[in-house]
């Protein structure tokens, strides 16, 4: 099918990035003024992407919902982020952090997009230390590495557990220095609500200006969308509280294709879950397990007296610790990749040795590099991130063992995006955690901001000349056009639909049914019973949202309630594309766990001969199944063999 | 570990329609809450109870709710981020209230900082004052490998600790004379104690006291104010550096 054309360059691997920005059209100075371009979203995919593109002289328009980009998802992050500089001299290189990509992704994701990932990646670094970022150094004044699971290298830099953040305002300062230039018009409180396609391209978008509350069209010749993961479809999960899948939901219902929404990636290391009040879950750092190590008690009945409180954590001896990840995985330990170092969590709490009082939580204790290398050395290397984790649990991990169980934190999947991060509409794109490009079935820890900064900085910027470079005649957009005129309409309509329902139940109570169901049937491990199950709930949830929920305050004017709605809206859609995603796909890989495809000793089995294809979803109407297809993937030069990190 | 549970609570809470509205402080009760949750879920919970009853659900800003976007920004009980030591409200818990007490928030007050509504303020001048200099003027590309200039630890880690600022403003709110020092002080120290940054060093610390005056931001009196609220820690030793920059900047003019 031509439309799935992944547009991945021939040749030998290490060429193709190189030999495809010789063959790509290049826009000349003079048009480049010429030319608009949209970037919804200033995370670290969007920040990056607008301020790179404005300095090679496009007018961009940059939007974000919260009031200042500094304030998106991605300052949140906190290991690092992995490239390939081989610092350390342990034999690090591209092509190792290449193949440690496909291999963590579970194959199932592209070799050219992962190569030219590993390819940038030591530009990203060059970059950020340009721009002022402080990543940790070493006494010599050389920066220092972790780290990270999924890999036997050290290969992450990072400034101290807030990497996300100093990188994104290291964007945020390049952003900020070209809105000052007047080459980008930021709009901050603006959410977007619709994308217009004009002779089928992106030509536009509609947005809600949050404090307004007014309707508003703009237009340009590309439209980049930059809007981050939707891993909130489970109510309770470690992105911030606005972060949302609507932006790509609407592209998605204009026409581009949807892949993979079934692989989300559940983080082993955060603060669990406790009582029903509770509004979002927080992560401790994966980068945690280079120093904590992993245990329950060995003994069912020891595990009980700690959920009753009885005893604590100290007054189980050492022979009485059943450090699991160490004895199942001897050779990766307690730095396995995530999928499997949650998945191994939830098979010690299910199977009764659980240690806080619900019997959801594990215990990864820094006693013991406490003791190897000094409360100091611990201190400065996580020292914030001890401080968020008293903050919230009244307990001193200096002291004790901190509890930590899974919880949903990133999506592999998105809108599927060719090799030039285009989607299935021609001038709309999509990058950072919003695409489904790079990680397959499971991501590897500090490769999410690696992949936001190449796609922003150092593919998006060659790429989007190729499509730009044949629209140099088309005129500005006009946004009177009858499509605009439609898109602000439904629009309108929606949100009058959302106030009129006039309900009993406030969004949240619809939202926590939603997000429990996707825990219990599409969350750590599926069957195809759950999932059927998942589709129908699901949809019963969305049918009484749209009787019962209410809505109050004024649709014009700053109403928090009424964005919230909208997004749980969309939720609905996605988390039922996300069960029937799970349904088709009957393997076990990466993060997508069936309980129909398992080793005998209990590991996750893939299934190369029938599932090694992305699935791309194509809308086909409200209230209409939407259509499957696949896009094989071709592995020519890795060889896909069972994962194994014994 | 059981949390305890706050039976009853009554929440003083400041209530604006919009920016041109007057405003007044209105007191709603709560039940129920338990001392393992967050401040913003409390608020959260209230509000949930706001729309059941009818009424418009408080406005508040937040995001991320650990501590580090920025963007939760409430003055509780008469302090920025409220009674806990260097947290940001979202990471306030509800420990820390006593049953049967009366919780009084309200937005920053400053007038830079308009309010939009309720708690939710307009901080864009924080934005001004970042755009007119806060950064270095490097280009993606062409940029020298990450370790051809090594920096030396201290040094790195003194911008590291300016460079933790999260642009919340509560310096700003908590400042009787609603100076933003701590905030340009904290970026010019982060950019200045790079090599990188040395070479706009003067013009950036210039550039951005300016436009903070112009913004209306008051001057600085040395209250330490700001330090002692500022939930990341960032000292006013900061402002010391600023003041030297800012000097030899006009002193070169
Ligand atoms: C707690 C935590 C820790 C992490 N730690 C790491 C780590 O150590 N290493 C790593 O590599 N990765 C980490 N990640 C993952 C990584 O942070 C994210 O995947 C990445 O930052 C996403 O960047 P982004 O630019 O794609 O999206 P985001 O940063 O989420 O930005 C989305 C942007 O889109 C805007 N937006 C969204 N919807 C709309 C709309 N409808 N209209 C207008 N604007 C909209 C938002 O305002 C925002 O500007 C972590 C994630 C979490 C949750
Ligand atoms: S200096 Fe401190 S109080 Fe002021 S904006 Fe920065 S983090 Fe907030
Ligand atoms: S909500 Fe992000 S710092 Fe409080």
């Amino acid at each position: 099918m031509s439309i799935l054309d992944s547009k991945i360059p021939q040749g030998p691997l290490a060429e193709k990035w190189s030999r495809h920005k010789t063959a790509i059209k290049v826009v000349s100075p003079a048009n480049k003024r010429k030319l608009e371009i949209i970037v919804v979203g200033t995370g670290l995919g969007g920040a990056s992407a607008a301020a790179s593109l404005a300095e090679l002289g496009y007018n961009v328009k940059a939007f974000c919902y919260q009031d200042s980009p500094r304030r998106a998802h991605s300052i949140a992050a906190q290991g690092g982020i992995n490239a390939a500089k081989n610092y350390q001299n342990d034999n690090d290189s591209v092509y190792r952090l290449f193949i440690d990509t496909i291999k963590g992704g579970d194959y199932r994701s592209r070799e050219g997009n992962v190569y030219r990932l590993a390819e940038v990646s030591n530009n990203i670094i060059d970059q950020c230390v340009a721009q002022g970022v402080p990543f940790g150094r070493e006494y010599g004044g050389l920066l220092a590495n972790r780290s990270f699971g999924g890999a036997l290298v050290s290969r992450t830099f990072y400034a101290r557990g807030q990497t996300g953040q100093q990188l994104l305002l290291g964007a945020y300062h390049a952003l900020n220095r070209q809105i000052a230039a007047g080459s980008i018009e930021m709009y901050t409180r603006h959410e977007m609500l619709d994308v217009v396609i004009i002779d089928g391209k992106a030509r536009g978008i509609i947005t809600r200006d949050l404090v307004s509350g007014k309707i508003k069209r703009f237009g340009a010749h590309a439209v980049v969308v930059a809007s981050g993961g939707y891993g909130n479809v489970f109510f309770l999960s470690t992105n911030a509280m606005g972060s949302n899948g609507s932006a790509a939901w609407q592209c998605y219902k204009k026409g581009a294709w949807f892949s993979n929404p079934c692989f989300v990636q559940i983080h082993p290391t955060c603060i669990p879950v406790h009582g029903d009040q509770q509004s979002k879950l927080t992560l401790m750092s994966e980068s945690l397990r280079n120093d904590g190590r992993v245990w329950v008690p060995k003994d069912k009945a020891v595990a009980e007296k700690l959920r009753k409180g009885e005893i604590g954590p100290g007054d189980i001896s050492e022979e009485e610790r059943d450090f699991y990840l160490e004895r199942r995985y001897p050779s990766y330990g307690n730095l396995v990749p995530r999928d499997v170092a949650s998945r191994a969590a939830k098979e010690r709490c299910d199977a009764g040795y659980g240690v806080n009082a619900e019997g959801k939580a594990v215990y990864l204790d820094f006693k013991y590099s406490i003791e190897r290398l000094g409360k100091n050395v611990i201190e400065a290397r996580y020292g914030n991130l001890f401080q968020m984790y008293e903050k919230i649990t009244d307990v001193d991990p200096y002291k004790e063992p901190m509890m930590i169980y899974p919880a949903i934190h990133y999506s592999m999947g998105g809108t599927w995006v060719d090799y030039n991060l285009m989607t299935t509409i021609p001038g709309l794109y999509s990058i950072g955690e919003a695409n489904f490009s790079d990680h397959g079935a499971n991501r590897l820890g500090a490769s999410a901001l690696m992949q936001g900064l190449a796609d922003g900085y150092f593919v998006l910027p060659y790429t989007i000349g190729d499509y730009l470079a044949s629209e140099i005649m088309v005129p500005k957009t006009d946004t009177k056009a009858p499509e605009f005129e439609a898109a602000e309409k439904a629009v309108t309509q929606r949100i009058e639909k959302l106030f009129n329902i006039k309900g009993t139940k406030p969004v949240d109570y619809f939202y926590k049914k939603l997000g429990q169901i996707m825990w219990d049937y599409v969350g750590m491990s599926r069957n195809a019973e759950g999932l059927t199950k998942a589709i129908k709930l699901i949809k019963e949830v969305r049918e009484e949202f749209w009787k019962d929920v209410k809505i109050t305050g004024e649709p014009n004017n700053l109403n928090p309630e009424l964005e919230k709605a909208g997004r749980v809206a969309d939720f609905f859609d996605i988390g039922e594309l996300m069960a029937r995603d799970a349904l088709d796909r009957n393997e076990s890989c990466g993060g997508h766990f069936r309980d129909e495809s398992v080793t005998d000793d209990g590991e996750a089995k893939r299934d190369d001969e029938n599932f090694t294809y992305v699935s791309c979803w194509e809308w086909k109407g409200e209230g209409l199944e939407p259509a499957l297809h696949k896009e094989e993937l071709v592995f020519e030069n890795v060889k896909l063999t069972q994962r194994s990190y014994k | 570990m059981a949390d305890k549970i706050l039976k009853k609570l009554n929440i003083k809470v400041w209530r604006q329609n919009n920016a041109a509205d007057k405003g007044r402080f209105e007191t709603y009760t709560i039940d129920n809450i338990s001392g393992g949750s967050s401040f913003l879920e409390m608020l959260d919970i209230l509000n949930n109870k706001l729309i059941l009853e009818d009424k418009d659900p408080i406005a508040f800003d937040h995001d991320c709710r650990e501590g580090i976007c920025g963007t939760c920004s409430l003055f509780i009980n008469g302090r920025a981020h409220g009674p806990d030591e260097d947290i940001t409200t979202c990471q306030l818990h509800m420990r820390k209230f006593k049953e049967g007490e009366t919780i009084t928030i309200e937005p920053w007050r400053a007038a830079s900082f308009p309010v939009i509504k309720d708690l939710v303020v307009d901080r864009t001048a924080f934005e001004k004052i970042l755009q007119a200099g806060g950064f270095i003027s490097v280009r993606t590309g062409g940029v020298p490998d990450a370790n051809s200039i090594p920096i030396p630890y201290e040094d790195v880690e003194e911008s590291m600790d300016a460079a933790s600022c999260i642009g919340c403003g509560a310096c700003v709110a908590a400042c009787k004379n609603s100076s933003a020092m701590l905030f340009v002080a904290a970026k010019v120290s982060h950019l200045g104690k790079l090599p990188q940054g040395r070479v706009e060093a003067k013009q950036r610390a210039r550039s951005m006291v300016s436009k903070m005056d112009e913004l209306g931001f008051g001057g600085c009196t040395n209250t330490r104010a700001c330090e002692v609220e500022c939930p990341k820690n960032i000292s006013i030793t900061h402002i010391a550096r600023l003041n030297r920059e800012y000097l030899t900047a006009r002193l070169s003019e």
